[in-house]
């Protein structure tokens, strides 16, 4: 089949099926003398113990029982397929095995409050795993969004705690019975410890708080699917507009505007709030977007001196992107030296990444912070009672 | 927002140095109940300002707890009687409607459907 007949019959929606014909039959020994008589150079290829095959049966204006279907798959035999898989019998002791049951039950098609980059079950429970969430501990997740990752650590038993910088995420869902809350209520989990609102890059923790999370999971906004926001306004941030004061009646229900937050201030917070916050030996786990490199070139991930990557898994996203679940376990106590050396680290990483961002290749695109994702919708669309898409902000 | 929450918070308004411990304005408080988990409770007593706790339970209308902070022999004692008033302080008490109140500005942070709104405005970044 040439390239184009494949591209095209993708496409297609009424023309099922295109195949080369290796035999045509009236009767079934007719079909043995074609396929026979088949050229050698045309069907030896998909004979090698190399090239899988599948026989499928397929029939018009008629239907086949199983039995008449594999009767017609065994007639075939005298195709020399070559036998791919020997088979082993295996003999034991079973000692445990995965409940897989946990995925139908926690599928995020059933889940009644959803965003967009919400964490797929299976993944969410890796996760949890990787953070070693289990009865007793404390999770926190500094990008909740609809609360999917903490659903997991909670099913393993842990109290968890949530903050998100979008108040319609966290605090109003879709409703009264669509909600972070109501998630968790669908499992009969306990409900988080808390949930708040608040920006990670200027978090309200109390001073002298500290070592208080067994673990932190989180996927951060790095703008791929979903951006981060962070206080402080866009024009603000970029200098075009001297920071103005809320007027005195405004400011009740004020809403403050946000600017971009890119992937080296967010990965930077996420480390320092992790080092500050950690038990020691506590986990942290969290996402971090990679391009697939051809030419096999090390990922720099970010580090941090309180911390030791334990493990990096990779899940291939699409042929350039992929993403990374870094695993890493504080083994240093947080202190002032500590935090120099960290923001060493940090600049070197940020160098790296700016040179990287410089290159202008299409990645760049991807991972630059924009501001055409500036949250205007931020008073208008909430007061729409329709729920309209509000994807980029979950 | 229960008070484990509140015993983490503060102002963090640019320049304020005293945002510890917030106050209090309830305006709806529920008890909802929680299951007892004793070992979470002694991890998490370690990390708490007694002072404050003390003062937000009250402000929520529970004063059963001690004016002074318990020393580890009665967090770790076989009797649980103190555990279970710290449960109940900690995780069973919840302000739902009401503001907290910056010590040093008077800055209300709301506190709507149970969930402290601690984002800053633009001039106090």
């Amino acid at each position: 089949m040439t390239i184009r007949t494949r591209t095209n019959q993708a496409r297609s929606l009424r023309n099922y099926r295109t195949c080369t014909l290796s035999g045509r039959y009236v009767a079934t020994e007719q079909l043995k003398d074609s396929i026979g008589s088949f050229p050698d150079s045309r069907k030896l290829p998909f004979l090698a113990s190399d090239s899988t095959f599948r026989i499928s049966v397929e029939t018009f204006g008629k239907a086949l029982t199983f039995d008449e279907q594999r009767e017609r798959i065994n007639s075939l035999t005298y195709i020399p397929f070559e036998p791919i898989l020997q088979r082993r019998i295996f003999f034991g002791r079973e000692v445990g095995f995965a409940d897989r049951k946990l995925l139908p039950a926690f599928q995020l098609k059933s889940r009644t409050y959803l965003g967009p980059t919400a964490m797929d079950a299976e993944m969410a429970f890796l996760m949890a795993n990787q953070a070693k969430a289990t009865s007793g501990k404390l999770v926190y997740d500094p990008f909740v969004g609809t609360g999917s990752i903490l659903v997991s650590a909670a099913r393993f038993g842990a109290m968890t705690m949530g903050a998100d910088i979008d108040i319609r995420v966290v605090r109003d869902g879709r409703g009264p019975d669509c909600n972070v809350w109501s998630n968790f209520k669908q499992y009969g989990l306990p409900m988080p410890v808390a949930l708040l609102r608040m920006d990670n890059n200027l978090p309200p923790w109390r001073s002298g708080l500290n070592e208080i999370f067994d673990a932190i999971i989180c996927d951060p906004p790095y703008g791929v699917r979903a951006g981060g926001r962070k206080s402080g306004g866009r024009k603000i941030l970029r200098g075009t507009v001297d920071p103005y004061t809320v007027p005195e009646d405004k400011r009740t229900d004020h809403i403050p505007s946000t600017g971009a937050y890119s992937l080296v201030e967010c990965v930077h917070d996420l480390l320092h709030l992790a080092a500050r916050m950690l038990v020691m030996k506590g986990r942290l786990v969290f996402f971090f977007p990679v391009l697939r490199d051809e030419n096999g070139s090390e990922v720099k991930f970010p580090e941090h001196p309180c911390f030791k990557l334990v493990a990096v898994s990779e899940q291939i996203l699409s042929s350039r992107y992929s993403r990374v679940l870094l695993t890493m376990v504080k083994v240093e106590p947080y202190s002032q030296e500590v935090e120099e050396a960290a923001r060493l680290m940090h600049l070197e990483f940020r160098e790296n990444h700016l040179k990287w961002l410089e290159e202008g290749n299409i990645h760049s695109s991807v991972f630059k912070p924009s501001d055409h994702s500036q949250i205007r919708a931020d008073t208008k669309s909430f007061k729409d009672p329709k729920p309209k898409y509000r994807g980029k902000y979950v | 927002m229960r008070l484990i929450t509140h015993n983490m918070l503060s102002c963090n308004i640019k320049g304020v140095t005293n945002g510890f411990p917030l106050k209090i304005e309830a305006e709806k408080v529920v008890e909802k109940e929680v299951d007892f988990n004793p070992d979470f409770l002694r991890h998490m007593f370690a990390k708490i300002e007694w002072k404050a706790l003390v003062e937000a339970a009250r402000s929520m209308g529970y004063a059963e707890l001690p004016e002074d902070s318990p020393d580890a022999t009665v967090i770790d004692s076989a009797d649980e009687t103190f555990l279970r008033k710290l449960h109940h302080a900690l995780l069973e008490l919840h302000l739902e409607e009401g503001a907290l109140v910056c010590p040093e500005t008077g800055r209300k942070f709301p506190v709507n459907k149970g969930i402290p709104n601690m984002l800053l405005h633009e001039d106090e970044v």
